[in-house]
């Protein structure tokens, strides 16, 4: 058996390890791209005081919302959050946290956290409440603030093909924080529609190289639409 | 008579050249893709990592992993690209989109803007409103002149917390489309049938009114 086989048996063994207090940075946009069976193992799990990185914190009763039914999330780190009722009456009763970063600057901070960088100057939050207590540097007569990166005990991600060796496609916009989730875990847990054998994917598509990936899982997935827009054929 | 919504989206559009990449925020500015002029081409710049946007779906063509910065369903054009959050990011704070158009609660003489935060209400998050205005050079506001209350959204200095400082050069409201110069809104065009005066009265901040203010023609 090769040493590069990522795959686990089972979503109990997917996120083995997982702790009370840890921080898990999760992939995806909306509920597009969610991790949703490796969420749902964490509710199972019944993990708690967890720090979640993740643009958005799903709704109620799907995504990421489903941790906050059991009150396992202390602290969410996102640009936008609120899509659903138990979040703001959680928020509004002091019982979580929550540390609202811009899109941009939040998949910044995953990307230089998976790639060694401790920290960038950007000026997106320069002069607003996000640079407020922040390092600011002139650089070319233009003020930039010094965000720090961000790394996870686990990231979650929500992968359309890998092969055995981790290396993942996405599908669509289903990519999203994806590939940046991926690299900035100690422990990086990908679920996959489809698992093929090394080789049967192409080399130059692969998103994530399978160096970043420690765990391999293949789910099902529901998929839920948030909005739902169609025209007339 | 002030524009409608429609008109807003057809005035911004006229701002649009061949060849353009455009992010269009939610709400009103999204109506500006109804109104890329006829032989023009135009890519629509979604930030959760889609550069070519296309319209709805039809109901056969509905999938749950093809969405736009609302969490729309959409679809792609010809020649689209899809990428990361991270990639989506860096060509807007990379100054690589031509012209970003955007909502706001308030503007200000200095080109601050303020559109993600109200205190005492729910605060759901800025997305990526800060990049944008931050990674932009040419960003148009699009809002209307007073709220429903009759109070000015163009200020001296804006009351609410800042999306970003010092970023705005461009405002078009139902009444009157500005440009920031200098600490001062200045008056460009006025909407048709709508009197100096009238935007006057209704801006708060230092405006400056040239000696002939046409008429937008629709």
């Amino acid at each position: 058996m090769s040493g590069f086989d990522k795959v686990v048996g089972s979503y109990e063994e997917a996120m083995a390890g997982l702790e009370d207090g840890m921080t898990v940075i999760a992939g995806g946009f909306g509920l597009c791209g969610i991790p949703e069976n490796l969420i749902a193992e964490i509710k199972r799990k019944g993990t708690k005081e967890l720090t979640i990185v993740s643009n958005n914190c799903g709704v109620d009763g799907f995504g990421l919302g489903v941790l906050l039914e059991d009150r396992q999330v202390k602290k969410m780190i996102s640009s936008y959050v609120g899509e659903n009722a138990l979040f703001e009456k959680q928020l509004l009763a002091g019982e979580l946290e929550v540390e609202l970063t811009p899109q941009g600057t939040l998949a910044e901070k995953m990307r230089a956290g998976g790639a060694g960088i401790p920290a960038f100057y950007t000026a997106t939050g320069y002069g607003t409440l996000v640079g407020e207590g922040k390092d600011v540097r002139e650089f070319d007569g233009r003020k930039y603030i010094l965000e720090e990166s961000i790394k996870g005990d686990f990231a979650i991600v929500k992968g359309w093909k890998a092969d055995r060796f981790g290396n993942v496609i996405y599908r669509h916009t289903a990519q999203n924080f994806n590939p940046m989730a991926a690299t900035a875990g100690k422990i990086t847990v990908v679920e996959v529609e489809e698992i093929v054998e090394p080789g049967e994917l192409d080399p130059t598509q692969i998103h994530t190289p399978g160096i970043y990936v420690d765990r391999l899982i293949q789910g099902n997935f529901e998929k839920r639409i948030e909005q739902r827009t169609v025209r007339q054929a | 008579m002030a524009l409608s919504r429609e008109q807003m989206a057809m005035r911004v559009a006229r701002e649009l050249q061949d060849g353009y990449y455009v992010n269009l925020g939610i709400g009103i500015p999204t109506l500006v893709a109804n109104y890329v002029p006829e032989g023009m081409d135009v890519m629509l710049q979604s930030e959760n990592g889609l550069l070519g946007m296309g319209q709805f779906p039809t109901e056969e063509e509905v999938d749950a992993d093809m969405i736009n910065a609302g969490k729309q369903t959409v679809t792609t054009v010809t020649g689209a690209s899809i990428f990361s959050s991270a990639e989506s990011f860096a060509m807007i704070r990379g100054g690589h989109v031509d012209l970003t158009v955007l909502g706001a609660f308030e503007v200000d003489i200095e080109g601050n803007i303020a559109s993600y935060m109200i205190p005492g209400k729910l605060i759901k998050g800025m997305g990526g409103a800060m990049d944008l205005v931050a990674g932009a050079d040419n960003i148009i506001v699009l809002m209307t002149h007073a709220s429903k209350h009759g109070d000015s959204k163009l200020l001296e200095k804006c009351t609410l917390p800042l999306t970003g400082a010092g970023c705005i050069k461009k405002v078009l409201t139902d009444l009157a489309y500005l440009e920031i110069e200098d600490g001062a809104f200045v008056l460009k065009e006025r909407a048709p049938g709508v009197s100096v005066e009238e935007i006057v009265e209704k801006t708060a901040g230092k405006l400056i009114v040239p000696d002939e203010v046409p008429e937008m023609v629709f």
